[in-house]
């Protein structure tokens, strides 16, 4: 500071002078500074706030300590340095100095770059803020003098102009960071619902607002890459049979009812498997579509399963340490339980209370942790308990089998009536909504800790969703089995109406025919369009219980409470049904199984995504103002973090088992003959063949054929599973190694003390013998005793 | 008007200290901004919400750029904040982060401070570093059995039946220091602290206060 402000007393001249000069020097050093400290500032803030906390703890813990060793070390160098500029007038700010010896000129170097990771760390230094303020204008100023003598030479202004550029690139990066972070979307309402309901509620809305984040860039692969190729290059509607509504159909093609039941235009249109034709190249481009409708249907799990591991890993890398014996819960109770974004008395209140209850409960857990009365009693309820919910899942997926088959058999009749039709996905959803408060009542039998009743009923219920969107399955594959034998019939059907067609002796021989118009043509049932609409319908269908549900079941109840409590004769506010609370775990595991059920669907329905954007769009507008208005805050404050990895670790478990029957599909039934863009061949994944054999290099099928060699397979898969054997024990060894270190420095500390009540007892024999003798000596000693005892719990007291 | 003061520079903090003539303060204003260093909070709309809050709470004949940075705000100012009015350990938080001799108020730096520790952009480090000083009731530099004392009965709120009896107050003590004091002293100390504190994955989500 003191050379800064020298050197400014120096420039500046009388002062009238200064009014002049001084925006524009300052102009000038503000922006050097500017950019010398935006520099390495934003490159560390870069990764701190880039809203994904990859912080190793240890290197920045490290770090800080480097730093402060080397602050120290700088100010020492920095008087040398002052004593050195008072000394030696050639070193000067002035670029046109080019005596600047070669040692000097490291040392400077080395210098100029302490200084610079000072400005970088200085952000992580619990300091107040004038301490923070003063050393980084030391710094700073440090910098900008010396920074500009570092080019010699010609290389000089080379130099100088590559600092410049690359302060530029770090000012965009900054800015452009800085547009990001504002284009998150709803942070504002999140922070709402955050300071009214606490942070376990948020997490919902954070994950819905990730989820959308996902399929927002799920819609835009399958937009982009299937649907509007499709569209702008590929053959109109009408064209061809697959994409033209059967002659038979047609009257009734534009109800809405039949578009409700996405039958016919909706039905032959790119939202569905079945309109896309099977041509090898399409337009102009030359895009291949058929191959790149495969490879979106495969990227579409690929990147899921990458975001999914990628935030799961984030997660995990916050919790270090979780199962190594480390048992924290009463620390982790006093110290983090208070949830600082809480701003509402209400939910303080709550959140006192919750605090309470939980540490009444670990006392009294701890104090009877041994203690279990009639063990056979507990047992034998458990056993029962278990056994009736197996029944009622088995119960609840036989119910949609039936149903399932009844519909098709609907589907043969005429005149269905609407629940006729929509049967299927009426039961699916009553049964979603119903079976889990039976098996909470049926729970109460087995009087576990309610944490562990709450995990038991999150694997109940994870069990019924998943009985019934495989029993679906099933009954569906049935179905699909039955239309793939129907196809030898109707290609025969189809060849001889052809033939008859075109030899019939209508006709006369000069005049070329026209082609059967495409209605005309008798179509193959495509059977995976029908699984798409399938799908596409229960998507639909669960939306809509949702919603109603959320409608009724909070904001109809709030109603009515509210204003029903001035006639009513008791108090409904508090009683019954007061006002509901936000079911967290009823709507992550909702939204969790949408998205199970999308991706399993989109293989066979591209639209299927976009429609699942919509309606998490409105979902989340939807249930802000819905928790906002109707709901109160939990009487037992949840922590909603630690089960994050836990939702998340449910998403990629839901992801492996929508994948299971898509990929059934594609290897081992063969695509219908006349829809879609695999027909015609033997299976799906025969178009990968077909395009590594024409459009690629000869070398590059045979490289294919070596990887694709079982031989080579199984070995890789064998390496993969001995890493996985081998950095499981490292982790091991790891954890054996901190628990040493622990009783290490258990061990240090009893020395320690040990040695202290030496010390002290040794004082204490001197102060004897000493008392003997002198008074002044026995003065002297306490002050020594004194000093060695600094801990309370010391035996010895003086 | 309000929009250009969000923006500080250096200078600008300098030259109010030795109370510069008002036109080279119009003279910076008029001239490009651009951001200070250390300021934690991630993006200017988030400088310029703390500028606006904190200049909210001045009394009306000081709330321009100079005497903003100049002024104090007492503790009882701050507490009426909405997002610390329902913190048990709002007191606390005033004193440790202010900069006055008396501990009593805030500049505008000191709330800075704040409001940069409880952002997002603050590293676990520091956070937990600024919680052990706010859980050390009596400022000694370690955690003893009155500071977990003081700090469970805040939590447990002020009501006479929602405190804990000193029975399990004592048991509870126990089992905490059991857990986390690592070389049995009996108190916890800022490394021990920290060390409980890596373990937990709350920790950041929860100390966390947004404007």
């Amino acid at each position: 500071r003191r050379s800064h402000e020298s050197k400014r007393e120096e420039k500046e001249g009388g002062n009238t002078e200064i009014k002049a000069r001084i925006p524009q020097r300052k102009k000038d050093i503000r922006r050097k500074r500017r950019e010398v400290f935006g520099e390495d500032e934003w490159s560390k803030a870069e990764k701190s706030c880039n809203g994904k906390r990859k912080r190793d703890w240890k290197t920045s813990h490290k770090e800080q300590k480097e730093a402060k060793n080397r602050e120290k070390q700088i100010q020492r160098k920095k008087e040398k340095q002052l004593k050195k500029h008072s000394s030696s007038p050639s070193i000067s700010n002035s670029s046109d100095n080019e005596f600047i010896a070669e040692e000097e000129m490291a040392h400077i170097m080395e210098q100029v770059e302490e200084k610079k990771k000072v400005i970088a760390t200085i952000r992580n230094k619990p300091w107040p803020m004038m301490k923070k303020l003063e050393v980084l204008r030391e710094a700073q100023a440090f910098v900008e003098k010396f920074e500009g003598a570092l080019g010699k030479g010609k290389g000089k202004k080379f130099y100088a102009y590559k600092m410049m550029m690359n302060k530029k690139w770090i000012k965009f990066k900054r800015d452009f960071d800085n547009f990001k972070t504002q284009c998150i979307p709803w942070e504002m309402k999140i922070k709402e619902i955050e300071s009214h309901f606490g942070s376990s509620v948020a997490s919902y809305f954070i994950f819905l607002r990730w989820m959308y984040g996902v399929n927002l860039v799920l819609f835009g692969l399958i937009f982009g890459l299937v649907i509007i190729p499709e569209i702008l290059m590929g053959m109109p509607y009408g064209s061809i049979p697959r994409k033209t509504v059967p002659r038979a159909e047609e009257e009734k093609a534009m109800d809405f009812s039949v578009l409700w039941d996405f039958e016919g235009y909706i039905k032959y249109s790119a939202l569905f498997y079945g309109y896309y034709n099977n041509q090898r190249t399409i337009g102009w481009l030359k895009y291949r579509l058929p191959m790149a409708y495969f490879m979106v249907g495969v990227s579409v799990f690929g990147y899921s399963l990458m975001v999914v591991i990628r935030s799961m890993a984030s997660n995990a890398q916050e919790n270090t340490g979780e199962g190594n014996g480390d048992n924290f819960t009463f620390s982790f109770k006093m110290f983090t339980s208070w949830d600082y974004l809480i701003g509402n008395t209400e939910t303080a209140d709550n959140k006192y209370a919750s605090i309470t209850t939980s540490f009444k409960e670990s006392i009294v857990d701890e104090q009877e942790s041994n203690k279990e009365e009639n063990i056979h009693l507990t047992r034998f309820l458990r056993v029962l308990a278990n056994f009736l919910i197996i029944c009622c899942l088995c119960g609840s997926g036989y119910l949609i089998y039936f149903v399932v088959k009844r519909s098709q058999e609907f589907s043969k009749m005429q005149n269905v009536s609407w629940y006729e039709r929509n049967e299927v996905e009426i039961v699916m959803s009553l049964l979603g909504m119903f079976c889990p408060p039976l098996f909470e009542t049926i729970a109460a039998l087995e009087n576990y800790h309610p944490r562990i009743g709450l995990k038991w009923q999150l694997g109940r219920i994870f069990a019924l969703f998943l009985g019934n969107l495989y029993t679906f399955l099933l009954a569906l594959m049935d179905d699909v089995h039955l239309k793939l034998s129907n196809e030898e019939a109707i290609k025969n059907i189809t060849h001889w109406t052809l033939f008859n067609y075109y030899n019939a002796s209508m006709w006369n021989e000069s005049v070329t025919r026209p082609p059967l118009h495409p209605a005309d043509v008798p179509r193959g049932s495509c059977w995976e369009t029908t699984v798409g609409i399938e799908f596409v319908r229960l998507t639909v269908s669960d939306i809509l219980v949702t919603f109603i549900t959320i409608l009724l079941g909070d904001f109809l109840r709030a109603c009515f409470v509210r204003f029903m409590n001035y006639c009513w004769c008791w108090d409904l506010e508090a009683g019954f049904p007061s006002y509901s609370e936000f079911d967290i775990s009823g709507n992550v595991l909702g939204l969790i199984f949408n998205q199970g059920m999308i991706w399993m669907g989109s293989f066979y329905a591209p639209g299927l995504v976009g429609i699942n954007v919509l309606r998490l769009l409105t979902s989340m507008y939807f249930q802000c103002w819905a928790v906002m208005s109707s709901n109160v805050p939990h009487e037992r404050v949840f922590k909603a973090s630690k089960s994050n990895n836990f939702y998340m670790g449910l998403l990629l478990l839901v992801l492996f088992l929508s994948l299971l029957p898509v990929a059934y599909t594609i290897m081992s039934l063969p695509p219908s003959f006349d829809c879609g863009p695999f027909s015609g061949k033997n299976r799906m994944y025969d178009v990968i063949q077909e395009t590594i054999e024409n459009d690629f290099p000869a070398f590059v099928s045979k490289i294919f054929g070596y990887i694709a060699n079982p031989g080579l397979i199984i070995p890789a898969i064998l390496l993969m599973a001995l890493a996985i054997y081998y950095l499981n024990s490292v982790s091991k060894g790891l954890a054996r190694a901190n628990t040493q270190l622990r009783k290490k420095i258990q061990a240090l500390r009893e020395a320690e003390k040990i040695n202290k009540s030496n010390k002290a007892s040794a004082a204490m024999k001197s102060l004897q013998d000493t008392n003997n003798f002198k008074n002044t000596n026995q003065l002297q000693a306490t002050e020594e005793g004194k000093l060695c005892w600094n801990s309370p719990l010391t035996p010895l007291q003086f | 008007a309000e929009e250009d003061f969000s923006w500080f520079d250096l200078t600008e903090i300098e030259l109010l200290r030795v109370k510069c003539l008002p036109h080279t303060l119009d003279v910076l204003r008029a001239s490009s901004l651009y951001t200070p260093f250390h300021i934690q909070l991630s993006h200017k709309t988030q400088r310029a919400r703390a500028h606006r809050r904190f200049i909210e709470l001045l009394p009306p004949e000081s709330r321009n750029v100079e005497d903003s940075l100049r002024v104090r705000v007492s503790t009882e100012q701050i507490l009426t904040l909405p997002e610390l009015k329902a913190n048990p350990f709002r007191e606390r938080i005033c004193r440790v982060f202010s900069t006055a001799p008396e501990r009593d108020s805030l500049s505008f730096e000191d709330f800075l401070d704040l409001f940069s520790v409880f952002s997002d952009a603050a590293t676990p480090e520091i956070k937990s570093h600024y919680a052990f000083r706010i859980f050390d009731f009596d400022d000694d530099g370690t955690l003893n059995k009155e500071d977990l004392k003081c700090l469970v009965n805040c939590l447990t709120g002020d009501g006479q039946d929602t405190q804990l009896t000193s029975s399990e107050m004592k048991q509870l003590i126990e089992n905490i220091l059991e857990e986390s004091d690592i070389d049995r002293d009996g108190t916890i100390n800022l490394s021990e602290f920290q060390h409980v504190i890596s373990r937990s994955p709350d920790f950041t989500s929860s100390f966390k206060i947004v404007l």
